[in-house]
């Protein structure tokens, strides 16, 4: 079996533009939560959003790679150009090996509505435009960015609701821990749209504490109300230790543990016994017990139930280890598909940095979250190894451990 | 609209488009070029090439219209016929 470590990573969110950046926002508890007025003209119920800028891409792309790219395939752009990057990958490496690419991203619903939007108006499909295509598809982000760098590895789009982004560096994972790739892009992407969002809006999962953005999202605490939607995108270079080595390439962490369940249950609701198999499929994977676990980056998106439930399947399987936890979610929303991958990010950042972000808000807690060792605001500490959970819809979990590298 | 006049809008509105959305450089648009050359457009762009025209001019032209016209004057004179006929 081969290691597997992570040798690059990008960023794109309502955080920050690139990892120094975001490290900045997190050690800060910056929140990157805005009230976005179009959203209430459209009839949203709540108009909190994170706020995240489109990437100029003229001067890097052309047109053609630049029309069937949906909104989320910019943020992606942003963000895997820097992980490659980091990683001094570039067209020799693409040339030399077949580098993959793996994506979580569940939807692309701005692109689904133009197209259609543009058949209504005009009765001919004919002129729609040739990228309608190409942007409306959920693997939209992995077929342009295969396209643009010429990567010819493993090439597919995870669609695993709100652990999109988990899964994804999960089968890359897998993927080179078993010696079929040597390399894979793995990452996440989210489009930040209103339309994106507004049938999510319409199940009142949204929190509409609209008065004071910044204190909206406020995972585990008491007063919770619902999550706010964001997204933009994360990207990590996976890598064999060989391959790392053999390149001198940078080492910025380990992968050690992927574990996944499904509920098998209700659509929407979470359950305890799933999130609580892939813990500890997790942790065996990795070899680890409850106390080698330094820091957790929870799930939690500030859902009364989700929030709830996740509370009681750590303090399941840690009990009295009781490592910090915080949700970045309370900074940056629910970046729902790409959650799973930019909060491996943001953790990474964190064990690199020497430090823990907040979990925002944390003001008081509920009977499941008071057995938790909740971080209340930024602190300086040392982790070792992490571990980031990831639940979606359709009873979806995913959890993955990093740990330090240390040769 | 004068035949002048709109023949010089067509002109002024191709390169419009030809320049912002596909990126063309505005000095080698010139009445004698080669259009499919300059353009050096894939069968996509082509796609997207038949959509802008039909913004700008209301006339949808066929793969058949293409081959048809050579350089960038045929194709001002084939829009203006279009409009006329409309």
């Amino acid at each position: 079996m081969e290691r597997v470590v992570i040798t690059g990573m990008g960023i794109w969110s309502c955080l920050g533009k690139d990892l120094a950046e975001v490290a900045d926002s997190l050690r800060t508890g910056r929140s990157g939560i805005v009230f976005d007025p179009v959203r209430k003209e459209m009839g949203f119920r709540s108009a909190l959003t994170g706020k995240v800028d489109m990437p100029d891409l003229k001067a890097q792309l052309g047109r053609r790679q630049r029309v069937g790219m949906a909104e989320e395939c910019y943020y992606a752009y942003a963000a895997t150009e820097q992980a490659f990057r980091q990683a001094g990958i570039g067209e020799r490496t693409f040339q030399e090996h077949a580098v993959g690419i793996l994506y979580g991203n569940d939807s692309s619903t701005q692109a689904v509505v133009d197209g259609v939007d543009a058949l209504r108006r005009k009765k001919d499909t004919t002129l729609i435009g040739s990228g309608s295509i190409f942007q409306s598809m959920n693997s939209t982000v992995t077929m342009n960015l295969a396209t643009i760098f010429g990567l010819r590895g493993i090439n597919f789009t995870v669609s695993g609701a709100c652990a999109s982004g988990s899964h994804a560096i999960g089968m890359g994972y897998l993927l080179i821990k078993q010696g079929l790739q040597r390399i894979v892009l793995c990452g996440g992407a989210q489009e930040v749209n209103p339309v994106a969002f507004c049938s999510f809006d319409g199940i009142s999962a949204f929190s509409v504490r609209e008065s004071d953005p910044t204190r909206a999202s406020r995972p585990f605490d008491r007063g919770r109300d619902g999550l706010v939607p964001s997204g933009g995108s994360a990207a990590l270079v996976l890598e064999s230790l060989s391959s790392a080595q053999e390149r001198g390439a940078p080492v910025l962490a380990e992968v050690v543990g992927y574990g996944f369940s499904s509920n098998g249950l209700h659509i929407s609701d979470p359950d305890l016994d799933g999130q609580v198999r892939a813990l500890r499929m997790a942790l065996n994977m990795a070899g680890m017990g409850p106390s080698d676990i330094g820091y957790i980056n929870a799930h939690a998106t500030s859902t009364p139930i989700g929030d709830l439930v996740e509370a009681q399947a750590i303090d399941a399987v840690f009990g009295a280890a009781r490592p910090p936890v915080s949700s970045t979610k309370s900074l940056t929303g629910h970046e729902c598909w790409m959650a799973g991958a930019s909060e491996v990010v943001y953790s990474v950042l964190m064990m690199l940095g020497g430090f823990l972000a907040p979990n925002l808000n944390f003001e008081e807690p509920d009977e499941a979250s008071e057995r938790l060792n909740v971080v209340r605001s930024p602190m300086d500490h040392r982790v070792d190894a992490l571990l980031s959970n990831s639940f979606g819809f359709g009873g979806t979990n995913s959890t993955i451990i990093i740990k330090r590298y240390t040769g | 609209m004068s035949t002048v006049a709109q023949r010089g809008e067509i002109e002024a509105r191709t390169k419009v488009f030809l320049v912002e959305e596909f990126e063309v450089q505005e000095d080698l648009i010139l009445p004698d070029a080669d259009m499919k050359e300059t353009l050096a457009l894939d069968s996509l762009d082509y796609v997207d090439l038949v959509v802008v025209i039909q913004d700008n001019f209301g006339v949808k032209l066929t793969a058949e219209d293409f081959q048809r016209i050579g350089t960038f004057a045929d194709f001002y004179e084939h829009i203006e016929q279009r409009i006329a006929r409309s």
